[in-house]
């Protein structure tokens, strides 16, 4: 009987959106930034956020993380309103349970502390301070994104721009968030480090089962890491879908005409 | 006497500077901002320190002021006579008999008692300020306790060097609320600031912020488990006193490498010799 309920329990909280946007609206004087975005986020799910540049994607993400603050609309984690969420708690959240993967490393990491300490921040800020453990949970969090452990006292300038993204994305994952957002996260990278960083990432993902929300402009990048995609154009939604549905037959002239667009090898 | 105004500033700027200060002891650890004069030096001399020390001082005070410890050195005399000239109290090199004690970048060792000030100068107050340049992120990591990044630095600390290698301004959590710059003095002193019986003023001129700590005070130096806090010193005794508990300067005295360790607080060195003490290279009598 109790195994039976245990196992109702755990489906319902399934569920249950870990993030629910509803009419997000973002104005930057009388211009739009984005408007009109609604959809929802489960555990697990890995949402791909696609369009040209000025199409608001990076201005949805902001305002998804908190960077920005919505004009109109609501956002709900984990069935807690964004808005009525004071700064505190906010910003423990986005250094707990959420992760910012920025397109620029620079951006995401410390330049001036070696790569050890760059992903120990996160532990000792939320109350680690057993030099041993931290060391120990860094070293092991290096070597889970493919850098070597001899490097863990150097500087991330000394590192080369794509273990500098690997790097990040060891710092955001480290406390075990569930949500994690990506600007570009191959952005400036060349293609064979793209697509060792796209399988380490999707590798992750899977491993970890996070909630992801991926912003590129990068067709290839949602193909292989996002299961569905929206696609934006002028701040407004204009197609979403299961990726493979949205790629293979677009129903919206833009996304038909994005598509298309891809150069073929 | 002269002209000045007791104490050099106005009476208006001692009652803003003590505003400041009676902010700063209501609130320990925290930075209060105040409007910080030019004063008749450069800053880096002690601009802070020295006008927290006039707002505090009556013409009943006596001033002791040091530098490194020392009573002797050009900043420590340069601000008695400044004092003596524009307030004419009375001075002092001994520890117990001052009322007021300017400090830069030393705790006196003779451990202080009930009814004194003791006042710091201050180059930069803010604790995070090189691992985070903005004042406005700094100020909103103060609001909402986010101190996770003093311990990034201790943490590159040992990285490179194996153990804990700030040796002064050595960060400090008060009252398990604020972490606090306790200003250049070494390491070594950081258990005297925690419960002391004097008021502790901090005052950064520059930086226009007077911080904190009433007497009896819960101070306590940051560190990791595995890695805990040590007031570490020269390993030696004073060549002069031979004291083997107190904070030592090390004296290059030829050519050729010879040395010698002296205590940094002059007037605490002296006293043990004129109580017959004597070190390594010390003259028995030889005292002043």
């Amino acid at each position: 009987m109790g195994a039976v309920d245990l196992d109702i329990c755990a489906r319902v909280k399934e569920d249950r959106p870990l993030l629910s946007v509803q009419g997000v609206k973002k104005l930057y004087g009388s211009r739009i930034g984005c408007t009109d975005v609604t959809f929802d986020l489960f555990p697990g799910e890995v949402l791909g956020i696609v369009g040209e540049s000025g199409s608001g994607k990076s201005t949805l993400l902001g305002c998804l993380a908190g960077h920005l603050k919505p004009d109109a609309g609501r956002i709900l984690y984990d069935g807690r309103d964004m808005g009525a969420l004071g700064e505190p708690e906010r910003r423990r959240l986005s250094r707990t349970e959420w992760a910012f993967v920025h397109q620029n490393a620079r951006d995401g990491l410390r330049m001036g502390v070696s790569a050890g300490g760059n992903v120990g921040e996160r532990l000792m800020a939320v109350g680690a301070r057993n030099y041993g453990t931290i060391r120990d949970t860094a070293a092991d969090w290096l070597g889970r994104v493919e850098i070597a452990a001899d490097r863990i006292d150097d500087r991330p300038s000394a590192f080369s721009g794509g273990m500098q993204q690997r790097l990040q994305i060891a710092r955001n994952l480290v406390t075990g968030p569930r949500l994690v957002f990506m600007d570009e996260p191959t952005g400036g990278l060349d293609v064979s480090v793209q697509a060792r960083l796209l399988d380490l990432l999707r590798g992750l993902v899977r491993d970890l089962g996070l909630s992801v929300v991926i912003v590129t402009h990068d067709l290839a990048v949602v193909r292989l890491l996002a299961d569905r995609l929206m696609v934006m154009k002028s701040g407004r939604v204009v197609e979403q879908g299961l990726t493979d549905q949205v790629l293979d037959d677009p129903q919206h002239g833009y996304t038909q005409l994005l598509v298309s667009s891809v150069l073929q090898v | 006497m002269s002209d000045y105004n007791f104490a050099y500033l106005d009476e208006q700027t001692k009652r803003m500077i003590r505003r400041a200060i009676l902010k700063g002891i209501a609130v320990p650890g925290y930075q209060v901002p105040f409007a910080s004069r030019e004063m008749p030096m450069p800053y880096g001399w002690g601009t802070g320190g020295v006008q927290v020390t006039a707002a505090c001082l009556t013409p009943d005070d006596r001033l002791k002021v040091i530098d490194q410890g020392a009573d002797d050195t050009t900043n420590a005399v340069s601000i008695r006579k400044f004092f003596q000239r524009t307030a004419g109290v009375a001075v002092t090199e001994a520890t117990a008999e001052a009322t007021v004690i300017q400090t830069r970048h030393r705790i006196p060792e003779t451990p202080l008692c009930e009814g004194q000030i003791l006042v710091y100068q201050v180059p930069i107050p803010e604790p995070l300020r090189f691992l985070e340049p903005r004042e406005t992120e700094t100020r909103k990591m103060h609001e909402l306790e986010e101190y996770g990044l003093m311990h990034v630095k201790l943490y590159e600390d040992i990285a490179r060097h194996g153990t804990i290698a700030t040796a002064y301004a050595y960060p400090v959590k008060v009252e398990e609320r604020y972490v606090m710059d306790p200003s250049p003095i070494p390491k070594f002193d950081n258990p005297k600031l925690s419960d002391n019986p004097a008021i502790q003023l901090f005052g950064a001129g520059r930086e226009q912020r007077i911080y904190a700590l009433p007497p009896y005070t819960q101070v306590v130096s940051l560190d990791f488990e595995d890695h805990p806090f040590e007031a570490s010193k020269a390993p030696h005794d004073c060549d002069l006193c031979g004291a083997g508990d107190s904070y030592l300067d090390e004296v290059i005295t030829d050519d050729r490498g010879s040395r010698m360790y002296v205590c940094s607080d002059t007037d605490f060195c002296a006293g043990r010799r004129a109580a017959g003490h004597v070190g390594r290279l010390g003259q028995p009598g030889a005292a002043e």
